[in-house]
């Protein structure tokens, strides 16, 4: 999770998508999914166009569709139950290869399914094209609360240290004979975990009286100069304006 | 004396010493006294060495310097301002502490952010933020680094980078908590050719006495909460009886 490193959901890259400022791409994602959920399940072609939309803005910061196809499976486990909805639900049913299926089930299926989707694609949209760190800044100058900031920065720092110290109390409980595959010695690994809360409670400790040391008065500093201009908003969100238009033509449509 | 009296005081090149510690003492919650009436004088310019063995009260002692924990009975002065209450925020920008696990100091996501912290707290404007980054990070050799994740680095580099940090602060007297502490033998000689260029006042806690003798002329010893010695660390290192008494002891094979 070590920001300028690889992170699994991000692709480095230095096209005009992954300069815009990052409060710019959150704002602009945020409204694109609203405009998704906000159109008509039966406006089918409308969706098409969504789908289009983010393929214009992958092609403009140079991710292959591929790329985002594979991070799009995560969605999987959330979809099941769309699957169920076609035979559970009620009347009218229409026949299709013998099996009976409901037809709002369907349209709900195909619901969840469309809008879960494009919301998925363009959450990794946004993820492929913005480093942690700077979604992190972001959200600070779009003033998310300023508490909420500083503990997604210190988590998005100490995660890596405390699962590598997990790593190594583990290493050295299985060198001392500790099998941790027998439900009987999970008490083992318990204790592990409660070891490991005291060393992260002292550890945090630790980090602020350093924190302390260095004038922290409780708000995270501005570090970098410069401030969002006018005209990157208008580039930044003239997708959402043409989300806008896609669900108004849905709601026409329909 | 308040923070301006101390600056007009330092423009009349009569700066008072960069830090006065008198009859501090300190006791933790259970009653046991970690400090038993502590008092030492570091001048201007100076570089001390603060010896002693586990338990001593060495970092218990570098807490009070900033203010983290404050004197039951004494005073600490840093450049002539008592530390406390009033003008906390002057005296931890003018007490610059390395604390001894960089893990610990290293808390954001790429060295730049952590090395600009410090002076952006202490009110460095956002614009000039850039150019102290570039002179810590330059004064301790890890110019090429800055937008890496502090977890991505050797021990010897964070260790470096956790001194850039506070040096961005451009502090009076810099305290480092055991420098030499878990480093392999370049990465301690690498760090004490950083030490050894900047002219900075500094307190160097440490029982690492080669390293103490390699960079700073004078040593002071604590033990049980008390100075027990003061002055030329090699005299002190000469000295058997007095480092037996107080658990030091310098390194197979190595004679002064």
């Amino acid at each position: 999770m070590g920001a300028g490193h690889a992170h699994p959901l991000h692709l480095p890259g230095t096209s005009p998508v992954h300069r815009m400022p990052a409060e710019v791409k959150i704002v602009a994602a945020v409204l694109l999914v609203v405009c998704v959920v906000a159109t008509p399940r039966e406006a089918f072609p409308v969706f098409g166009g969504f789908l289009l939309l983010l393929g214009a803005v992958w092609v403009a910061a140079g991710i292959p569709p591929g790329w985002i196809a594979r991070r799009a499976v995560i969605e999987l486990p959330f979809v099941v139950l769309a699957v169920l909805l076609p035979f559970t639900g009620e009347a009218p049913t229409v026949v299709w290869l013998g099996v009976t299926l409901s037809e709002p089930g369907l349209l709900g299926a195909w619901n969840i399914l469309v809008k879960g989707t494009l919301g998925v694609l363009t959450s990794l949209t946004l993820a492929a094209t913005t480093p942690m760190r700077e979604l992190l800044h972001g959200m600070a100058r779009l003033h998310a609360p300023t508490l909420v900031v500083t503990i997604a920065t210190l988590m998005l720092r100490y995660v890596d240290v405390i699962v590598a110290e997990a790593g190594r109390m583990r290493v050295a409980r299985i060198s001392r004979g500790h099998d941790p595959r027998f439900l009987w010695q999970v008490g083992a690994t318990a204790r592990g975990v409660g070891a490991l809360f005291l060393r992260s409670y002292e550890r945090g400790e630790r980090v602020h009286l350093a924190m302390l040391s260095r004038g922290w008065t409780g708000r995270m500093p501005q570090l970098q100069p410069g401030r969002t201009s006018a005209a990157q908003w208008l580039v930044g969100l003239s997708p959402v304006a043409a989300g806008v238009a896609l669900a108004v033509t849905g709601w026409v449509l329909t | 004396m308040k923070p301006a009296e101390v600056r007009a005081r330092e423009r009349l090149g009569q700066a008072p010493p960069s830090l006065e510690v008198d009859g501090l003492t300190f006791a933790y919650p259970d009653g046991h006294p970690a400090l038993r009436g502590v008092g030492l004088r570091v001048e201007r310019g100076e570089r001390v060495a603060l010896l002693g063995p586990n338990g001593a009260g060495k970092t218990t002692l570098v807490l009070h310097l900033n203010g983290i924990l404050t004197a039951a009975q004494g005073s600490v002065r840093v450049a002539g301002l008592p530390v406390g209450a009033p003008h906390l925020h002057e005296i931890r920008r003018r007490v610059g502490i390395v604390f001894q696990d960089p893990d610990d100091q290293l808390f954001m996501p790429t060295v730049a952010e952590d090395v600009a912290f410090g002076p952006a707290n202490f009110g460095v404007p956002t614009d000039q933020l850039a150019a102290r980054v570039d002179a810590a990070l330059a004064a301790v050799d890890m110019t090429g680094h800055r937008d890496r994740s502090p977890l991505h680095l050797s021990g010897g580099q964070r260790r470096r980078v956790a001194l850039a940090t506070v040096l961005a602060c451009e502090p009076e007297i810099l305290v480092l908590d055991e420098p030499s502490s878990n480093l392999d033998p370049v990465a301690r000689r690498e760090l004490a050719d950083v030490l050894g260029r900047l002219d900075a006042t500094m307190l160097m806690v440490t029982h690492d006495l080669p390293y103490a003798l390699q960079l700073c002329p004078r040593s002071i010893v604590l033990d049980d909460g008390v100075v027990v010695a003061d002055g030329p660390t090699r005299e002190l290192l000469r000295d058997p009886d007095l480092l037996r008494r107080h658990r030091l002891e310098l390194p197979y094979g190595f004679t002064l």
